[in-house]
């Protein structure tokens, strides 16, 4: 048993060592895996591709608080949802909706705001809170939304959504892309996961991600050596809630719906699973766990019907076992 | 007082309090640019309460407090910080999880010059020449000695005209306070004003200008440094003299 043990440790020390090394080669080879999977997987593993990488995006977008500001949030599906059903009230083709244009220059600006606008309201609010305080609050929201997207079905389409979200294009003048194949659409999403991640990666290593990252140590000792931390945490819970919106519009573009479903505190706490699964403050951790929490119940559920309790004993097993996420054992911590 | 010596913090009659119960009571104190001055006091007499008040961490509920001839009673730390006021907390309360290099950037966050942060880097490298040896290592992973180094190091790098520091041979081994206190006189040399709230007293007054001993929350004694030495109270109270 004890021999057995020092097998597998002297195993992971070994991954550790050669991920270390070699971490610029692995970031290559799997953006070139990326870049051919459409034409080499069937449509249904590209439509599960495409659902990770927004997932991704989705918990990417937690890990900022929860893994590097220490901000345990409950209602992060709020931006989420919100995002979904700012684009489709701008460009479904539903009655309840306007309409307007399904073009990207447009509308991704919309939904930009619309989430940074609530992310202020919100922020304002909750950061004045900590611990689970709040997490209720942040709960609390997102709880709001879901029940008037619920209730005021003249407007948000009830529990059936709204419906007849195209997908997108991009064009300026003459010059016009269409993402409507399913192919064309996952480049889209891929593009957003790049960014995503190139854009969060650069604010953690910058200075401001230091001061996230000693907020989350010890919010007062920042305090101490003059930090205005409310500044820091109100400015990470707006880029967090943006990125969260923009996957939400993403999955309503993809599933031609936004519906209340998407600001449910479980969709919220799917996110937090992923970040808790695959490596809190990590921003890889939380991709890995996307594709874990989202691939996991899918091929589970063809063997047992079980899935959702199995989800779940892999979360409890981790939290236990593994702290720091899958990404945290196999990546050694300074 | 000689002429040309300007103070640059003055606490006229300040009172504190925790809720109902008073910590400080009429404090008085002079600090002069340029010097070290030192504030003693045993367990519990408001040492720590003096710089919380100082720092704009606990709001005094009479009395004054002035920076540069400016009131600054009632600003926040960041407003201190921004004035040139850095503080090394008690028990070091460095980041564990950062390297050496990543600690010291955060005592330079407000400011945007690169060289000039760099050139600081430079000069309490200097000051520090252990902390240049680890600068990749996690601080949390250092011994106390070498922590209180770094925190003394963090709070340089605001490039303060004025350090307050609580307690820094608490926890320390002999050898380690010997040295703490050789850098604090080094720093004071290099222009940095030094307020220093200590218990070893013997220590504090070997390099200070300047005392003050705190008893109870009041002022009991104020003195330079070398007539509180040869105060008969001060050497039977804190000076360990039978």
């Amino acid at each position: 048993m004890g021999t057995e043990r020092t097998k597998i440790i002297t195993h992971i020390a070994t991954a550790r060592s050669w991920l270390a090394a070699n971490s610029r080669w692995v970031l290559i080879l799997t953006l070139i895996l990326a870049l051919i999977f459409p034409f080499s997987v069937k449509t249904y593993i590209l439509s599960l591709g495409i659902e990770v990488l927004i997932f991704a995006i989705f918990a990417m977008s937690l890990d900022l608080l929860l893994g590097y500001t220490g901000l345990p949030s409950l209602g992060h599906a709020a931006f989420f949802g919100l995002g979904a059903y700012i684009l489709a009230y701008v460009s479904s083709n539903s009655e309840l909706a306007l309409g307007l244009t399904d073009n990207l220059l447009i509308t991704l600006p919309i939904v930009i705001l619309g989430t940074a606008l609530s992310a202020v309201i919100l922020g304002f609010l909750a950061l004045r809170t900590s611990g689970v305080f709040f997490l209720m609050i942040t709960l609390a929201f997102a709880q709001m939304l879901f029940s008037i997207a619920i209730r005021w079905s003249s407007v948000t389409g009830g529990s059936d959504g709204m419906t007849g979200v195209p997908r997108p294009t991009l064009g300026i003048g003459t010059w016009h892309l269409s993402f409507t194949d399913r192919a064309d659409f996952y480049y889209l999403v891929l593009a957003f996961f790049c960014i995503t991640w190139f854009l969060l990666r650069y604010i953690v290593r910058s200075p401001f991600g230091l001061a996230l990252r000693g907020i989350h140590a010890n919010e007062q000792r920042m305090r101490g050596l003059g930090y205005n931390t409310f500044r820091y945490k109100f400015t990470a819970f707006i880029v967090s809630g943006v990125i969260a919106g923009i996957a939400g519009m993403l999955l309503s573009q993809y599933f031609w719906h936004a519906v209340p479903h998407n600001l449910f505190w479980n969709m919220s706490g799917q996110a937090l699973i992923m970040v808790v699964v695959g490596g809190p403050g990590t921003l890889t951790g939380p991709v890995i766990g996307a594709t874990l929490m989202r691939l996991l119940p899918n091929f589970a559920s063809t063997y047992t019907e079980l899935s959702e309790t199995l989800m779940g004993l892999v979360l409890i097993l981790f939290v236990l076992l593994a702290p720091g996420g899958i990404f945290g054992i196999f990546h050694k911590k300074r | 007082m000689q002429a040309d010596v300007r103070q640059m913090l003055k606490l006229c009659h300040v009172d504190t309090h925790y809720g109902p119960i008073q910590i400080l009571r009429d404090v008085n104190i002079d600090i002069n640019m340029g010097e070290i001055t030192c504030l003693l006091g045993g367990n519990a007499s408001g040492k720590s309460t003096t710089l919380r008040t100082i720092m704009g961490m606990v709001k005094p509920t009479s009395g004054t407090i002035e920076f540069d001839g400016e009131r600054i009673d009632g600003l926040s730390i960041q407003q201190l910080v921004k004035r040139g006021i850095s503080m090394v907390p008690e028990n070091r309360r460095i980041f564990g999880r950062m390297t050496v290099r990543e600690n010291l950037e955060m005592g330079s966050f407000l400011r945007s010059d690169r060289s000039g942060i760099r050139e600081d880097m430079d000069r309490v490298f200097g000051l520090f020449p252990r902390l240049k040896e680890r600068v990749g290592q996690l601080g949390g992973t250092m011994s106390g000695g070498e922590q209180q180094m770094l925190a003394m190091a963090r709070a340089l790098m605001s490039r303060p005209s004025l350090l307050l520091m609580d307690e820094p041979s608490m926890g320390l081994s002999p050898l380690f306070v010997q040295q703490t206190f050789d850098i604090i006189q080094e720093i004071s040399r290099q222009g940095t004003t030094i307020f220093v709230v200590e218990q070893n007293a013997n220590m504090a007054l070997s390099i200070a200008d300047r005392g003050y001993v705190l008893q109870t929350g009041e002022i009991v004694l104020d003195d330079t440094a070398a007539n509180l030495r040869e105060n008969k109270m001060m050497r039977q109270a804190y000076l360990g003299e039978t």
